[in-house]
This record gives structure tokens, sequence and C-alpha cells, in this order.
């Protein structure tokens, strides 16, 4: 039927008019980082290792930190270790060079186990912000290099870690404690000091603001600039970006001093339902109405078919 | 003084015809008002486009409930208010937004329509010129409606738009600063932009949409072979009842039942895209806040206005310019440029069918290149695609006015 070969010709078009614009274009505008899975053993940090130098560093890093993975770790013994952690990583801990270090409670659930053991064996390599330290002993939390000096004692604690702290951490407790000291969000009225509190009176709700500023400066000084509210971020960026990005932000923003957090897998998948639900709260709403209107609009269709056929019925 | 029935009852049919003319009325507009039977889905793109106008226009009214003009505001009065704690406030956003992208896609099938079918000559020209008015002012009003949210991609591309017009080496610094009512957008640049897209441009579109209509009722609409009808005597036959031998049919309800199906399945495609594949139509660096300090690796407009983007980039600064502003205005022009006496299908008039696929694919061509970073091979293909732009409306009066005669 001639109309069927009209609309045929114009959707043809139309598709590659949006092939065009939309996927072709922004594979060519944006590089493709690869996904690793959430699993962290240095791979992609030994690629993209910018000297030779670097890279043999790296190598040698990784490389030991795959051998204490191998060794079996005693939760027991490293519930003391653990102690010294508690140290900084308590409730109402202080900044450390800008940053409040986070609360451990769940972390056996949200990080990597790797992850873990490299960070404590030198937290700038395991974040891959090396870059930004002349000496990674300069890094806020450089000193847990002095606290754990064998490989036994750190493959202790992080079993320690992985059978003691890790609960399964609501999807908030999982943004807050992996992204936000240092990320606010505003929607859900978190700041980098986390929920704020309903006030009574101005005075306090001011002086209130006036601590988040003061932590916002401590995060800025340590950063470089303040890392973005991560309120819309769910619509601001592709799904694959955000994931390979909290895998290894360098490999999207090359030089950035946003320090790799090693979630896992079901952490992260945690991390991105929280930003969904603040973010992008009409989704469920989204796709429960949507198959009703869409019905409604074939019915509709139908109906006018009927009807147009009724009125067109004798003119030919 | 009119003679009125004294016995009529209030709002009566002939109460109402006495003082405002409805039968006549109705009769001008809509059952006598005749269309060509010979006409294809294509026909149905001016109904299809009044309905989404219409349904920008009753989202707009909600999201202007809500919207705050005001650039401290406006990014979360649209990104958490309106999608957050108003009901259904992100229903109206997205046929909003989607809607503001598709009704270019509808408008540019229905322009290649009535090119494709020599719709805007002998007596059609106001036709096709109204037309090509809506489409400008529409073009100003999607401009202006996506300075509103105040993200990324609004500030920048309002930096860039209102920048073409320090005119080049012409350097008039003053009259850009004069336009964003700033050295930079700003609040004074958000609230005139916000003043235009909600009061001053939908006046001039509301009133350029009865004008449209208005030039249509003379000529009459075309049909798929370009055939002259005698209306009134095709009319004639139709009312005598003869609907098989007339070539028209009414308004309504013949052609409008052709329309509303098209009108449904136009609705089954538009709502699948609110609901489940909008991200085209509402890019997500806009849902970045505005940062004047930080620029976007890619800056690009909406997709519609790519291919002019295209005919400005590729050439040096001041050429590009006025090669931007030819493309703004030559298509207004096509009614005087196509030389030929024919009415007919572009597939029946030679070297013109030729042009008008060279013409599509080119505009096409330019679109995607607009999009694409300004580098390497895309440089080229976007040059030789401007350049064969405007050699196809340099060729347009000589192969039209060489075409013979049907």
């Amino acid at each position: 039927m001639k109309e069927l070969k009209i609309l045929g010709v114009v959707a043809a078009f139309t598709l590659l008019l949006y092939w065009g614009v939309e996927p072709f274009a922004h594979g060519q505008m944006h590089k493709h980082v690869e996904g690793h899975g959430f699993v962290y053993d240095g791979t992609a940090d030994i690629e993209g290792a910018t000297s030779a130098e670097k890279k043999e560093a790296k190598k040698a890093f990784w490389g030991e930190v795959n051998e204490i993975a191998k060794l079996e770790g005693n939760a027991a013994a490293g519930e003391a270790g653990f102690a010294m952690c508690m140290g900084c990583h308590m409730d109402g801990a202080a900044a450390m060079g800008g940053v409040v270090p986070p609360s451990l409670d769940h972390a056996g659930a949200l990080y990597d186990k790797k992850y873990l053991i490299a960070l404590i064996k030198d937290p700038a390599m395991a974040m891959n912000t090396d870059h930004k330290f002349a000496d990674t002993m300069m890094h806020p939390m450089g000193p847990v290099m002095t606290m754990f000096m064998d490989n036994q004692s750190i493959a202790d604690v992080v079993a320690y870690l992985k059978e003691k702290k890790a609960a399964e951490p609501t999807t908030k407790e999982a943004f807050t404690e992996a992204c936000g000291r240092c990320h606010a969000m505003r929607y859900a009225k978190m700041t980098q000091l986390g929920d704020t509190p309903e006030f009574k009176y101005e005075k306090d709700a001011l002086a209130h603001q006036i601590k988040v500023l003061e932590a916002q400066d401590g995060v800025k000084g340590y950063m470089g600039k303040l890392p973005p509210d991560l309120s819309i971020i769910i619509r601001a960026r592709s799904a694959h970006f955000l994931e390979t990005f909290v895998e290894n932000p360098q490999t999207q923003l090359a030089g950035t001093s946003m320090p790799r957090v090693g979630l896992n897998k079901e952490g992260y998948e945690k991390v991105e339902a929280y930003l969904t639900e603040i973010g992008d709260p009409s989704k469920p709403k989204r796709e429960e109405l949507g198959p009703y209107v869409l019905l409604f609009f074939v019915v509709f269709s139908f109906l006018a078919f009927l009807w147009k056929k009724y009125q067109w019925r004798d003119l030919h | 003084m009119a003679k009125f029935d004294e016995n009529a009852r209030p709002f009566s049919e002939k109460w109402l015809d006495e003082r405002l003319g409805v039968v006549t009325l109705k009769k001008v507009l809509s059952t006598e008002y005749w269309i060509p039977k010979d006409i294809n889905f294509l026909w149905a793109m001016g109904m299809v486009l009044a309905a989404t106008f219409g349904l920008l226009l009753i989202s707009g009214i909600f999201l202007l409930m809500y919207y705050k003009p005001d650039s401290a505001l406006a990014f979360d009065s649209v990104n958490y208010t309106i999608m957050t704690e108003v009901g259904y406030g992100w229903l109206w956003r997205h046929i909003h937004g989607v809607g503001a992208s598709v009704v270019f896609l509808i408008i540019y099938i229905h322009m290649f329509t009535g090119i494709y079918y020599g719709s805007y000559k002998k007596g059609r020209e106001m036709i096709w010129i109204s037309g090509m008015l809506l489409f400008v002012v529409f073009s100003a009003e999607a401009f202006s409606g996506y300075m509103l949210p105040w993200g990324q991609m609004s500030y920048w591309a309002g930096m860039v738009i209102t920048n073409l017009f320090s005119g080049g080496s012409l350097e008039a610094y003053g009259l850009v600063e004069w336009i964003r009512g700033d050295y930079v957008p700003g609040d004074a640049f958000l609230t005139r932009f916000f003043m235009l897209h909600v009061l001053l441009l939908p006046l001039v579109i509301i009133g350029l949409i009865v004008l449209h209509f208005g030039t249509l009722r003379l000529p009459h609409v075309n049909n798929q072979k370009g055939e002259e009808i005698d209306f009134e005597e095709a009319a004639e036959l139709y009312k005598a009842g003869k609907k098989k031998e007339s070539k028209v049919i009414p308004f309504n309800p013949v052609f409008l039942s052709k329309d509303v199906f098209v009108m449904g399945v136009y609705f089954i495609l538009f709502f699948y895209l609110v609901f489940y594949h909008f991200d085209f139509a509402m890019d997500p660096v806009n849902f970045d806040p505005a940062d004047g300090l930080k620029t976007p690796p890619h800056i690009y407009p909406e997709w519609y206005f790519l291919w002019s983007y295209e005919i400005l980039r590729p050439f040096p600064k001041d050429p590009g310019l006025i090669a931007f502003a030819i493309a703004q205005v030559i298509f207004f022009l096509l009614p005087f440029l196509d030389r030929s006496p024919n009415v007919a299908p572009a597939s029946k008039r030679g070297l013109f069918n030729v042009w008008f696929w060279l013409m599509l694919a080119d505009v096409l061509v330019l679109t995607v290149m607009g999009k694409l970073p300004p580098e390497g091979v895309w440089n080229q293909i976007g040059l030789v695609s401007a350049l064969l732009f405007f050699a196809l409306w340099v060729a347009l009066p000589f192969i039209t006015k060489a075409e013979k005669k049907l």
C-alpha cells in the first residue's frame, strides 16, 4: 500500500537522523571506557600509569596486594588492629586533612576485599591519587602505613572487616559512607556533615550553616574545588559513565583529585539506587503509568480507525 | 438592523446564528470546508502539529505554576520542586520537553511534504510564507524555553547564540549586552527570555497559526497529484450524494476522522518517548546547574538547529555568519526561486526530484555533522555539505526554469 511505503520512507529518514545525532554523535564525542566489574587488581592503574617509573611502582604495589589477598586472615586477630582504625574512624570524628574519616560500620559489605587491602597498604596508591602526593605518606590516611607493618596484620584486619562489619547497609547508609563526606545532596537535605537537622531557632540553623561552610572549605582545600552536589547526577551522567567513573575516576577524568572509593558491585548498586531515589524519584511512577497511557492510545487509535473506515466507507 | 426572532430560545442554534452567524461559521470552517480526497497521512501533519502545540501549551501552563524565573531558584524549581514535590510534575515536564523536540520533527516532515508536492506554488505562496514564519517563531520559542531550566547547556547555548549578534568583525558587543541585559547571561537575561517564552512568543505563534489556517481557505489544500480541482463543482457533486465521483471531502467529519486516527498513532509514539525514551530531548548536560566558570567540553544546540549551526561552523567568522543568516531565510524564498509552472509531486518533475532528495540528504548530513566535534574528516564533510546547500539554492531557479510543462 502506498501510504505504508511513504511511512517507511519517513520512518527511515527519522531513524537515520536519530541514529546520527544520538548514538553515533555521542559515541564520537565521548571516549569509551571499559568497565571492569568492580574488581580491583590494579590492571587499569598499571595501564593508565603516566610514566615508566610509576608503572613499575604500581606493578610492584598491586603484585603485593594480590599476594596479601591470598593470605588467610584471622578476624579475631584483626579486631585488635581494627581498634587502631577507630582512633580516626569514630562517631563525630574530626576532619583529617580536610575530610572527615568515614564510618566503617558497613565497610566489609560495601568495599572490595583487595581494595581494602590496598587501602591499608598505601591509601594514595589504592585510591589511584598518588599523582597528588610527592610522598604517599602525605595522604591524610598515610599514617596507616605505619600501623600495619606486616602483611599478615593487613590480612587480619580486612578479615575482621569482612566478617564483623558486613551488615547490609541501607541505600542511604551506602551513599553516606562512600560519598557523603565530600559530596552534598541538597535534594535530600544532606551536606558534608550528614543530615541537616530541623532547627527551632534561626540562630541555630545559621550556626549549622557556618559549620557546613567550614567543612566544605576543608574539603575544598583537600580536593582543589568543592566536589559537586550529587542530587541529580543520575540524570546528568549516563549509567555507564557513573559506573566506570566510580570504579576508577582517572579513566574518565585524568588527573582528577577524586579518589577511587573501592565499592564492590553490591555496594555500587546501593549507591546507584540511592542516587536514583533522590535524583530521579519519578522513575517508578513512570514505569507504572506508562503502559496505561500507551494502552489508552492504542485503543484510541483503534476506535479512530473504525471511525475513519466508517466515514470513508463510500468514497471510493 | 438585522431581524431577530423573538420566539427563539436563548442559546438555541437559531438564537446563536442570528447573533453570531454560527451556521455559516460552521459551514465555512468545518462541514463545507472542502479538502481533496486524494491525500495520504502526510496531510494530517498540520493537525498533528496543532495537537502537539496544544500539549505544549497545556503542559506549559502547569509548569508555569511552579517555575521560578530567578537565576538562583530556576534550576531547583524545575529539577526539585516540579520533578519531586509537585504531583505529576515530572509528567508535565517530560511532555513539555519531549513535545518541544518532537514538534520540530513534525515541522520538518510537514515542510518537506510541502516541498515534495509543490504545495507552495500558484496561489499557495502565503501558506508557505506563514508556515515559515511559524517555523522561525517556533525556533525562538524553543530557544527561549531552553534557557529556563538554567542548566549548563541553557547557559552556554545562551552565551553562544547571543554572541552571534556581535556580527563577527562588526564587534557589536553593545548589541549583545543590550540583548542580554548584562555582560554575560545572568538574571536579567533569564527573566527576559522567560517573558518571551511564556507570553510574547506564544501570542505571536497563536496569531500566526490563525493566519496559517486562514491562508489555506482560499487556495485550498494541495493533493497527491497536484491536480487543479474545481472545488465548487466537486463540492456540488459531494452534496448531491455522488461521493464516489466527487474529488473532495468535507473537513468535518471525513477529513478529521483520518486526522484523528493519524494523531492516535502519533500519540502512541509520542508517549512512548515521554515515558521511556526522553534523554534525546532532555540533554543530560542540562542537569548540571549553570556555571559560568566551567565550559562544557561539547556545546551543541538541540538537534533541530544543528543543520543551520553546521552552515555557520565550517566557514571563517564573517562568511560563516553571512551564510548562517542566509540559511535562516532562504526557505522563505522557495515559491519565488522555483520557476516551474508545475504543481506536481517531485517524482514527476525530473531534475527537481534530484534536487529534492539531495536537499533532504544534505540537511540530514549537516544535522549530524553539526553535533560531531569539529575535528578531522567531519570538518571536510561539513564544509562540502554547507557548500552543497548553497549550490542547490543557486541551481534551483535554473533547473526549474528548464523544467518541461506537464
